[in-house]
């Protein structure tokens, strides 16, 4: 209540502005969990591993998509590049060197994986009775270290995108560590499998031996 | 001569990627986007170039031997910031001390623009490393393949 009290106008605005009910952007954002939940079945039914990979880059385009709707913006950039540019090809480069149908699994060893599926779900749901709602100017993430950030970044930093601010200054060390494990998941890449790159491009021929 | 549709395509899009790219990279302090993003999108870049027109020609304009480079080269800029301004004085990543008499932190700019161009940097040339490391195992997937 007292951070209530501190930006109450702010608070009353939002308040005025969000009408529960089937508005257009709630709509919207049923239709892409929708089509999210219908891609995620279609791969779990899929064999061939092309198509996987293809719906697998749909599936972070629409995430991408659910992102803007709930205004990350910057989040949904990094959805759109990563998960459906980079990954997308790295895993038909990866599909190139196996093979290109999954084999049918039998349906004994079918019963653990989903009964784990299945209680992990579970969990999952249960927990999220618990979270705040959406927007929610109470919520943890709204109410302490998030208010700090938005309020003394017009002063302290004057960068207009306080994500940029959070990520490069206030944040700093983190981003620093963030961009050691790409660096790292790079250098994994180029021990496991570079050999066959660093002569351009020649095929490998390990199988042989 | 296959694949024309696909290679007239990339050729129209390929510079106006990495000119998306580093709008991307220089005005993560104003809009969305950064040095990951940017850094994600330049490589996304070359990675449709070598799709399309084979990997051979992509490594005749980015050699393999350089994104190892790149990689390091990126993380030292970052790291290389933070070991700048305690040698200046402050705090690691404390990039006030750059332009310490400034009234508008000039300082807190110049920092930020800095680590972002090495996380650009780091990001671009992993990314399109892995890509060469998967890519180069083989010469090229058969159209049949699928």
């Amino acid at each position: 209540m007292i951070v209530l009290a501190a930006s109450d106008t702010a608070v009353e605005a939002a308040a005025t502005a969000y009408r529960p009910g089937v508005t257009g952007a709630f709509a919207v954002e049923i239709c892409v969990l929708a089509l999210l939940v219908a891609v995620a079945l279609s791969m779990v039914r899929m064999r061939r591993l092309f198509g996987v990979a293809m719906l697998s880059g749909i599936y972070s385009l629409l995430s991408a998509a659910f992102f803007v709707a709930l205004d990350a913006v910057d989040v949904a950039f990094t959805e759109a590049a990563v998960g459906a540019g980079i990954s997308t090809v790295l895993v038909l480069s990866g599909i190139a060197l196996t093979a290109k149908r999954e084999l049918p699994v039998s349906r004994e060893r079918t019963v653990l994986p989903l009964a784990i599926v299945i209680v992990t779900g579970a969990a999952l749901v249960y927990a999220t009775i618990d979270m705040p709602a959406f927007g929610d100017p109470g919520a943890p993430a709204n109410a302490y270290v998030g208010n700090a950030y938005i309020e003394a970044t017009p002063t302290d930093i004057e960068v207009p995108n306080i994500v940029t601010a959070v990520l490069a200054s206030y944040r700093g060390f983190d981003t620093l560590g963030e961009t050691v494990v790409v660096f790292t998941a790079g250098l994994a890449c180029l021990l496991l499998l570079g050999a066959g790159a660093s002569r351009g491009g020649g095929r490998n021929d390990d199988g042989e031996h | 001569m296959g694949h024309l549709i696909l290679r007239v395509t990339i050729k129209l899009l390929f510079a106006p990627i990495i000119l998306f790219a580093f709008y991307v990279q220089f005005h993560g302090d104003y809009g969305p986007g950064g040095g990951f993003q940017a850094g994600v999108i330049l490589a996304a870049a070359f990675v449709l170039h070598a799709l399309g027109f084979g990997l051979d020609r992509c490594q005749r304009i980015i050699p393999p031997s350089w994104l190892p480079v790149g990689m390091a080269l990126g993380v030292l800029i970052y790291a290389g910031t933070g070991v700048f301004t305690m040698l200046m004085g402050e705090n690691f990543l404390d990039y006030d001390i750059i332009q310490p008499d400034s009234h508008h932190n000039a300082g807190q700019h110049i920092g930020i623009i800095a680590v972002e161009l090495g996380v650009g940097l780091a990001v671009a040339a992993t990314m399109l490393q892995i890509f060469y490391a998967f890519a180069g195992r083989e010469p090229e997937p058969m159209d049949d393949a699928w």
